[in-house]
């Protein structure tokens, strides 16, 4: 080969690895997250999930913050934990209360730019674990952490929250569901926990 | 003369104390001030809001001089004096849990109260029993009769039979296992609790039921006609209409679909759900029961009214009971033994060719049958059916029931169910529209002995409000985009309407007024299952939101907002 066409395709070759390293953030698998959120958080929830029990009484103190490092807010941008959100969505029923396609039924729309708990992820990941006093369930002990982070993730999309590259394939279910495309023109605004409701 | 008459005749005393105004449900008044040449000039005489914005379901009760209205969640209890409207006498505000509002299938409506003996009576969303006094607005007693942890809430209107306060529960999309349940008027004590699935000795099926056709005679058949266990979780919700034969002593009741909507994971006929049973007030026992629809496919709930008229049947008068069901039949029974009399269709039917006159039992479409991994398209009626919840009435003067309903078709995909208390249970992804003709609401006037329409009104949304029938041939009704009307028993002509300040789902009453008038009540506040888009802020960009029924209404925001408002009308 002739020094020129090495040159080219040493380049070549530099440039697809750049690109294979670029998407592959997106693509990573995490098959070892299987972590149960810690017993000490705080307590929330009115309505809880799941057999026996009735509601927790509401906490002394409010909601702990988590420090907003990446590391403690996993599969935020990746898309596999996206697709996996999206079957754990239909999994854990929150279909049925938001709807397939987020459009809100006995829940709330997840489509549009009301986010009454906030849309962050960690008001989203306490959402899910705590449950709200209005009806959403607490889904605490009944779902490890990184399944609620990757609904986190999910969520998080059908609010147009995340980078559209992140966002899951095409529905296999029923084409009406087009979750990956919220049309209305609000959606896709990060929108902070409205404390005065 | 008509062929259907009323069972008895029943003096008319100008009040309105329960929602369906008398025992055989059959909303008409003998009020005929208000008339067919007059109507046209029927004004608002006072209104109030109600300050809330779920969709208001209730018929509004006069009493005396009072006039009762119960709210959507927080179920607020208003008592007006009708000698000073729209003065508020009093109001109760009972204690219900708000996390109640996230287990509510169909928006947190409440379908009103009922009175009897100086006593109020009402269900909360968070599945308790109210009894306030009618007169001074004093709690008698309150129990909770279900756990919204298990998904179970309450929004049907008791009715009061002989001393006994009659309650079910909702829950069917939730796996809750469905009830009716009695309590003493004077305590709030339980007195007889009849479950809709389960062994017999659940079900208050012992010596004394009689069930006319084969297929319902057996012992536990509420536990061997599903696999095991699953009656645990079976539905038969009873939240919709009862009635009550006071010669024949018998209480009428239909109970909801079975649980979850993913009919492949419960082979069996899955009794006892979307039928209907006939039991002994006194003690709960089963008389008869009757299936509308065995191993129900498409959430066909089996709740809606049961009107008990004496009906003429190859030259017999038969004791009847005419109920519209979900699944497109307006079915005549005898109320005496459930023997099913007929069957005919009142909406456009793609999932059955009709009711097999042997058996009862309806003869399903193979190809409309669904089945996992499947979607199954132009499927009519949709799951809220032919017609929902909202009652008919029926005129012994024309002889006809006023039916309001919808024309809906869907598409309805099996997927996996999974059983979590406290959330759905269903097993479905749907969507819904309009059915042929693209109107997507009928008021429909219907002879029950020939079974057939007379006349048909077109309406652009389902017309979720109930219907009313007077002594002035005069026909009420609201509709989803804002107009309460007023049309000709005989003919259907449009005689009067108004604009409302919110769509109607409520039901409409009449009663004779301190000075004498006829008043016209209805509750404006659009929502229910086919408003929530509005009153629950859903997104129209979502077909499959709100059960599937955004599909059919994602242009209902432009016509209507929420908020309920009370109306009273009256003639200059």
């Amino acid at each position: 080969m002739c020094s020129r066409c090495r040159d080219r395709a040493l380049i070549g070759v530099l440039a697809t690895l750049l690109l294979a390293t670029a998407g592959c953030d997106r693509e990573r698998r995490a098959f070892r997250a299987q972590t149960w959120v810690p017993a000490t958080a705080p307590q929330v929830s009115v309505l809880r999930a799941g057999p026996g029990g009735w509601p927790a009484a509401s906490p002394a103190e409010p909601v702990a913050t988590p420090p907003s490092r990446s590391n403690d807010q996993p599969f935020q941008t990746n898309r596999w934990a996206v697709g996996e959100g999206k079957r754990l969505y239909s999994w854990f029923n929150c279909a049925g209360c938001h709807s397939p396609a987020g459009g809100g039924g006995m829940g709330p729309p997840l489509i549009d730019a009301d986010w009454r708990y906030g849309s962050a992820p960690h008001e989203v990941f306490a959402s899910i674990v705590e449950g709200r006093p209005n009806g959403m369930p607490s889904f605490r002990d009944r779902m490890p952490a990184a399944d609620t982070w990757k609904l986190v993730a999910y969520v998080r999309t059908l609010g147009a929250l995340t980078p559209k590259d992140v966002w899951s394939a095409r529905a296999d279910e029923m084409a009406e569901i087009q979750r990956e495309s919220p049309r209305s023109g609000s959606a896709g605004a990060e929108h902070p926990r409205d404390t005065e409701r | 003369m008509p062929a259907a008459s009323a069972p008895m005749d029943v003096a008319e005393d100008g009040q309105w104390t329960m929602p369906a105004k008398d025992h055989a449900s059959l909303r008409y008044s003998g009020l005929d001030e208000i008339d067919t040449t007059n109507v046209a000039t029927l004004r608002v005489a006072w209104r109030f809001k109600t300050g809330l914005n779920s969709g208001h379901e209730a018929a509004p009760l006069v009493v005396g001089n009072t006039l009762y209205v119960v709210t959507p969640f927080p179920n607020e209890l208003y008592a007006f004096d009708l000698n000073n409207p729209p003065a508020v006498k009093w109001r109760y505000s009972p204690p219900v849990l708000p996390a109640a509002v996230g287990v509510a299938c169909c928006d947190s409506v409440n379908r009103g109260a009922t009175y009897a003996d100086g006593r109020i009576f009402f269900n909360t969303l968070d599945a308790q029993t109210v009894a306030v006094d009618a007169e001074s607005g004093t709690e008698l007693w309150r129990v909770r009769l279900g756990d919204i942890d298990r998904g179970e809430t309450m929004t049907m209107a008791p009715l009061v039979v002989k001393s006994k306060v009659l309650v079910g529960n909702s829950g069917g999309e939730l796996g809750s296992r469905g009830w009716l349940t009695a309590l003493d008027a004077a305590t709030g004590e339980i007195a007889w609790r009849a479950y809709s699935t389960g062994p017999d000795a659940d079900v208050l099926i012992g010596s004394e039921f009689m069930p006319f056709y084969e297929q319902d005679r057996g012992v536990d058949l509420g536990v061997h006609t599903w696999p095991p266990d699953a009656w645990q979780l079976g539905g038969g919700a009873v939240w919709g209409w009862l009635s009550y034969d006071p010669e024949l002593d018998l209480v009428y009741y239909g109970t909801s679909n079975p649980s979850p909507w993913n009919a492949d994971v419960r082979p069996g006929d899955n009794k006892w759900t979307a039928g209907i049973f006939a039991r002994d007030p006194d003690t709960g026992s089963a008389r008869w029961f009757f299936q509308w629809s065995p191993h129900d496919l498409f959430d066909y709930d089996g709740v809606n009214e049961n009107l008990l008229l004496d009906v003429q049947v190859d030259g017999h008068t038969r004791q009847a009971l005419l109920h519209p069901n979900r699944n497109g039949f307006i079915y005549l029974l005898d109320r005496r033994t459930g023997e099913m009399l007929s069957a005919k269709p009142f909406g456009h039917i793609t999932t059955s060719t009709g009711v097999d006159v042997a058996t009862g039992r309806v003869r399903h479409v193979e190809a409309k049958m669904p089945t996992f991994g499947k979607v199954v398209r132009d499927i009519c009626p949709a799951s809220s059916g032919a017609k929902d919840w909202q009652p008919s009435s029926f005129s012994p003067r024309t002889g006809l029931v006023y039916v309001p309903h919808q024309n809906l078709c869907m598409d309805w995909e099996v997927i996996e169910a999974n059983f979590i208390s406290g959330t759905p249970y269903l097993g479905v992804n749907d969507t819904t529209y309009a059915g042929p003709g693209g109107h997507r609401g009928e008021l429909t006037a219907w002879e029950p002995a020939a079974g057939a329409v007379v006349w048909k009104i077109e309406e652009r949304f389902p017309v979720w409000s109930g219907t009313l029938a007077t002594a002035g041939d005069v026909v009420f009704y609201g509709t989803m985009d804002r107009r309460f009307k007023a049309v000709d028993a005989r003919t259907g002509e449009l005689l009067w309407e108004h604009e409302t300040s919110s769509g109607i789902v409520g039901q409409p009453t009449t009663f004779r007024g301190p000075d004498g008038k006829q008043y016209v009540a209805v509750l404006a506040g659009v929502g229910g299952w086919a408003g929530a888009i509005v009153s629950q802020n859903l997104s129209p960009d979502d077909p499959t939101a709100g059960g599937g029924f955004v599909g059919a209404m994602q242009d209902l925001p432009q016509y209507t907002g929420p908020g309920g408002e009370l109306y009273v009308f009256a003639l200059p």
